[in-house]
C-alpha cells in the first residue's frame, strides 16, 4: 500500500474515532448524572420529587415542582417577547433590509450570541431589576420572572431570528414572485405566501430558543430572586404573575451543589435528569421539524 | 391592426450598463394571441416582464421609453394594482403550498374578498375557464403540489385568472410539460384569448404557429442587446417574413 493510502486510511479512522468520541462523552454525561441521582429517586420516590413543591433539605424534603414552574415560566415569558422581536429581526433581514444594512444587522445580533452569560445577569441586575422595582405592586423586589423573562429573550433572539431567516430564505423565489404576479403586496405576500411556507423552519428555531431558554443558568440566577415557590400574582391582577420570583432548575443545582451532599446532592442530580429531559425533548423535535422541512423541500 | 391593447414606444431597458433590449416600438393588439420568439438571450422574457414591472424587483434595472397599457404609461400605475390588471403565467407551474382552493381565491382575498360564497364562485369560474374545473372539483382541499404538473400550470393559469385581469403574459408555459399537458394549454390559450389579451414567450416554432394570431420576432447580435426585428400576423411571419434573420430563424437555420 502507498503512503497516500496509508495517510488516507489513517485520517479516516481518526475522523471515525472523534465522532465515537463525543458520542461516548455525552452517554457517559448522561450515565453519569443518573448514576448519581439513583439513591434520590429510590429514597425519595419518584412521585416526591416531580410533583412535591416543598424544596427543605434540611428537613429530606426535596420536591422540585416549584422549581420546574419556574422553570417553565420563564421560559414561557421569554418566548412571548423575544419570539416576536426574533420574527421581525428575521423577516427584516431576510425580505426587507437591501444587503448594505443587513451587513450590519446581521452581525450585531449574532454579536448578541457571543456576550457572556453572566454579563447578562450583570445587565439584569444593575438595569432591569431597578426599573422592575418601580413597578408599584405590594411584595415586588424588582426580582423575578418579569427580569429574567426579558434577559432571557434577548439571550434567545440571535438563535431564533438566524433559524428563522434561513427558512425564509429557503422558500422557493417563484413563490413570491406567484403572489406578486397576483398584485400582492409585499406585506401580503410576506405574510401569506412566505411565512407559511416557512412555517416549520421558522417553528424550529423557536424550539432550539426555548432549549436554551430551558439551560440557562447564571443570567437566571442573577435575576430572578431564586426563592423556591411556586410563582403567582401578588395582588389581583393575574398580570403580577411575572413580578414573583422564582427558581429554575438549573438554578437550583448551581446554588445548591457546593455545599449538598447525601441525598441532597442526589436529589440535585435528579434535578439535572430533569433537565437534561426536557431539553432533549425539546431538541429532538426541533430536529424533527427540520426534517420534515428539508422533505418538503425537496418534494418542490 | 385591430386596438392596440399594450404598446411600446422606444423602450430600452437595462441591467446595469448593459443593454438588455434596445429601442422597442410595438403595438399589441386587444383580445388576441401575440408570441414572442427568438433565440435564447434575445430579450423576450424580459420584455415580457415589462408589461407587469416584474423587472422593478431585480436591482438595477433601468429603463427608457414608454409602455402603454390602454394608452396609459404604466410607470404612472401602482404596480400593484397594475398587476392585478396584468396576470402572468411562469415558465415553471409556481403553485402555493396551499389547498387548490386557497390557490385560486388567493388573488381575490388579498384584493379584500372575504364573502365565502362569491369566493367559491370565483374559484369554480376560474377552474371552469382553465379546464381544470372536472378533475378538481371533488379535491379542491388537495394541496397544489399534488397535481401533476400540467395541472398545476392550469391551476396557475385558473389562480391568474381569478383576479379578472384583461392581459395574461405567459412566459413559456408548457416549456415543462408533456406532450399532452402542452396540448391542453394551448387549447386552453387559444379558448381565452376570446376574453384576454395574451402575450406569450415560447421557443417552440410550431407552438407559436399554432396558438398566436401575431407573432414578434426578436434577435440579438454579438453585442447581446435584443432588439425587435418583426412583428406582423403570424401567417406572415411564417410564410413570407420580410428580414432575412426572421426567415433564417424559422426554417431553422440557426438558434
Amino acid at each position: 500500500m502507498s503512503a497516500r493510502m496509508i495517510a488516507d486510511k489513517t485520517v479516516k479512522y481518526i475522523l471515525f474515532a472523534s465522532a465515537i468520541i463525543s458520542i461516548i462523552i455525552v452517554l457517559a454525561i448522561g450515565f453519569f448524572i443518573f448514576r448519581e441521582s439513583i439513591e434520590a429517586w429510590t429514597e425519595l420516590g419518584v412521585g416526591e420529587i416531580l410533583f412535591r413543591t416543598v424544596w427543605r433539605p434540611g428537613q429530606d424534603q426535596f420536591g422540585i415542582l416549584a422549581m420546574i414552574v419556574g422553570s417553565v415560566s420563564v421560559t414561557f415569558g421569554a418566548i412571548l417577547l423575544g419570539v416576536p422581536l426574533a420574527l421581525g429581526c428575521a423577516i427584516f433581514l431576510a425580505e426587507i433590509a437591501p444587503s448594505a444594512v443587513q451587513s450590519v444587522v446581521r452581525p450585531a445580533v449574532q454579536l448578541l450570541a457571543g456576550i457572556p452569560s453572566v454579563v447578562y445577569g450583570l445587565f439584569g441586575m444593575v438595569i432591569l431589576v431597578p426599573l422592575v422595582r418601580r413597578i408599584n405592586v405590594p411584595g415586588n423586589s424588582g426580582y423575578g420572572l418579569l427580569a429574567a423573562s426579558i434577559v432571557l429573550a434577548v439571550m434567545i433572539l440571535p438563535t431564533i431570528a438566524s433559524v428563522a431567516e434561513d427558512a425564509i430564505r429557503a422558500v422557493p423565489e417563484n413563490y413570491r414572485h406567484g403572489s406578486l404576479a397576483l398584485g400582492a403586496t409585499k406585506w401580503q405576500t410576506i405574510t401569506k405566501v412566505v411565512l407559511p411556507a416557512g412555517k416549520s423552519g421558522i417553528i424550529a428555531g423557536v424550539i432550539l430558543g426555548v432549549g436554551r431558554a430551558l439551560g440557562e443558568t447564571m443570567a437566571m440566577i442573577m435575576v430572578i430572586g431564586n426563592s423556591v415557590i411556586v410563582p403567582k400574582p401578588l395582588s389581583g391582577n393575574p398580570l403580577t404573575f411575572f413580578l414573583s420570583q422564582a427558581r429554575t432548575l438549573t438554578g437550583n443545582i448551581a446554588v445548591e451543589i457546593n455545599y449538598a451532599t447525601g441525598v441532597h446532592e442526589s436529589a440535585l442530580f435528579a434535578t439535572g435528569v430533569v433537565l437534561f429531559g426536557l431539553i432533549m425533548i425539546v431538541n429532538a423535535s426541533a430536529r424533527s421539524i427540520i426534517r420534515g422541512q428539508k422533505f418538503i423541500e425537496k418534494a418542490n | 391592426m385591430n386596438n392596440s391593447k399594450l404598446e411600446t414606444i422606444n423602450y430600452s431597458l437595462y441591467y446595469g450598463n448593459y443593454r438588455a433590449l434596445k429601442e422597442i416600438n410595438i403595438k399589441i393588439p386587444e383580445n388576441k394571441v401575440t408570441a414572442l420568439i427568438g433565440p435564447s438571450g434575445c430579450g423576450k422574457s424580459t420584455f415580457l416582464r415589462s408589461f407587469n414591472r416584474m423587472n422593478d424587483l431585480i436591482a438595477g434595472v433601468r429603463t427608457e421609453g414608454k409602455v402603454l397599457i390602454d394608452g396609459e404609461d404604466i410607470l404612472k400605475t401602482d404596480p400593484v394594482a397594475l398587476r392585478q390588471n396584468v396576470g402572468m403565467v411562469f415558465q415553471k407551474p409556481n403553485p402555493f403550498p396551499k389547498s387548490i382552493f386557497d390557490n385560486v381565491a388567493y388573488g381575490p382575498r388579498v384584493t379584500g374578498l372575504k364573502d365565502r360564497q362569491k369566493l367559491e364562485e370565483i374559484v369554480e369560474r376560474s377552474l371552469r375557464s382553465a379546464a381544470l374545473w372536472d378533475e378538481v372539483k371533488d379535491n379542491l382541499g388537495k394541496s397544489g403540489l399534488d397535481l401533476s404538473g400540467g395541472q398545476q400550470q392550469r391551476l396557475c393559469i385558473a389562480r391568474a385568472l381569478a383576479v379578472e385581469p384583461t392581459v395574461i403574459l405567459m412566459d413559456e408555459p408548457a416549456a415543462s410539460l408533456d406532450p399532452i399537458a402542452t396540448l391542453k394549454i394551448e387549447e386552453l390559450i387559444h379558448e381565452l384569448s376570446v376574453n384576454y389579451t395574451i402575450v406569450i414567450v415560447t421557443h417552440n416554432m410550431q407552438q407559436a404557429g399554432r396558438v398566436s394570431d401575431y407573432t414578434a420576432f426578436f434577435y440579438t447580435d454579438e453585442t447581446r442587446t435584443g432588439q425587435l426585428v418583426e412583428f406582423d400576423d403570424t401567417k406572415t411571419i411564417f410564410t413570407n417574413p420580410h428580414d432575412r434573420r426572421t426567415e433564417d430563424y424559422i426554417t431553422g437555420r440557426f438558434g
